[in-house]
């Protein structure tokens, strides 16, 4: 017995040689993968959180009504109720933030209504667009179109 | 020492090595932190897009781009506006233009009334559940979340660029100042504050909405049912969640 365990001594060796290196992958991949990858899927979880905490840009148009009653009011009725403050104004987060920081811009009232109401044939049929050169004078548009409520 | 002794020690020298590995692991994992008021399970997100309101206007590639800090050179984009034209109703021979993205709106280019069809097209990406860009990562720097969204980690990602290939939609580009892909995240910071994406919230015709499909309340089931809707190219079978009415035959 003793003679022929001396004769496999080779292979014992292999074998604390494999031991070892499967203790030192092991310890190795502990510290190399993140804690938390893993825990939804093959990824890392904080990087969820990471995304998460992006800052914001555009505060949303609630957050804009809550001091803007004023604006709500003028906006009653009219065809572009649906449109969100900061389409035409800008992102305002950091206004939202701090009021006194920023002000949103203050839009040309001419080259912003074009942006979607100049006439193009991909535009859907039924949606109002006029051509520039034909409808006005080349004034800016709010002189008939009042900004907040530009329905005649 | 018999071989069965020897059998008995190694196994157990084995068994213990690996065993202590992994208690050691969970140790070092901790308890895991739970979200406060959001909860990854409660949520599948998912956009609705109606076509026939679409205006070209390029409002949300505008506000895409401002929210997410994308780079304002032209050719990189999350989201973005293409205009097709189909002439005599060929949908195999679209003619397809979309100048910067449709960052400053699309000049007229085709006369009206030539017999032709015309319609603008917002692009994104597609937020696959089985999507071919997770599936060709080889470092897990590119997921879906289990609320729904495919996301970039950021620090993982070797700007290996197999993804930018994978992708049938087109909706990854490698973003030249940090070497690492990019792509519409569906303004996950956003969602997860309980407000709506950019685009969405910058769409002036409501063409764009954002719909939680496991919130029963959420509009979306509506659009869904009352309309008929269409994925981009669902015989790659890619479980996309950008749902399309009025979708064309021509579009790719």
């Amino acid at each position: 017995m003793r003679q022929s365990l001396k004769d496999r001594e080779h292979l014992l060796r292999m074998l604390a040689l494999l031991v070892a290196a499967i203790a030192v992958f092991l310890f190795v991949r502990s510290i190399a993968v993140p804690k938390d990858y893993g825990r939804f899927g093959p990824f890392r979880a904080s990087a969820l959180d990471d995304i998460a905490a992006m800052p914001v840009v555009f505060a949303g148009h609630s957050a804009c009504e809550e001091c803007h009653s004023d604006v709500v009011e003028a906006r009653q009725g009219s065809k572009h109720t649906q449109i969100h403050c900061e389409i035409c104004h800008g992102p305002a987060a950091a206004h939202a933030a701090d009021p006194t920081a920023s002000k949103p811009a203050r839009p040309d009232g001419r080259e912003l209504c074009l942006n979607c109401h100049v006439i193009n044939v991909a535009r859907p049929a039924d949606f109002p667009q006029i051509n520039p050169r034909e409808h006005g004078d080349e004034g800016p548009c709010t002189a008939c179109h009042p900004h907040h409520h530009p329905e005649p | 020492m018999d071989r069965r002794d020897f059998l008995l020690k190694g196994g157990k020298l084995i068994w213990l090595t690996g065993s202590a590995m992994v208690a050691w692991e969970a140790v070092l994992a901790g308890e895991p932190e739970t979200a406060p008021n959001y909860k990854l399970t409660d949520h599948w997100w998912a956009m609705a897009i109606d076509i026939g309101l679409c205006i070209g206007c390029g409002s949300c590639v505008r506000a895409c781009k401002e929210e997410n800090g994308v780079i304002k050179e032209p050719f990189f984009f999350r989201t973005w506006v293409e205009r097709y034209h189909v002439p005599h109703g060929d949908i195999e021979r679209p003619e397809v233009d979309s100048p910067n993205g449709g960052y400053d709106g699309f000049p007229e280019k085709y006369p009206p009334q030539d017999g032709s069809k015309n319609f603008f097209v917002p692009k994104l990406c597609n937020q696959c559940a089985h999507s071919p860009c997770v599936q060709v990562c080889p470092v897990g720097a590119t997921f879906e979340s289990p609320d729904g969204v495919v996301l970039v980690d950021k620090e993982y990602c070797l700007g290996c660029r197999y993804c930018v290939q994978a992708c049938p939609y087109g909706c990854r580009y490698i973003d030249p100042r940090s070497g690492t892909v990019d792509k519409c995240s569906l303004c996950y910071h956003r969602i997860r504050r309980g407000l709506t994406t950019a685009c969405c919230e910058a769409c002036p015709t409501g063409a764009r909405r954002l719909g939680d499909l496991k919130d029963p309340n959420d509009p979306i089931h509506e659009f869904l049912r009352d309309r008929r809707v269409q994925v981009l190219k669902p015989q790659m079978a890619t479980g996309a969640k950008v749902y399309y009415c009025d979708l064309d035959g021509s579009v790719r």
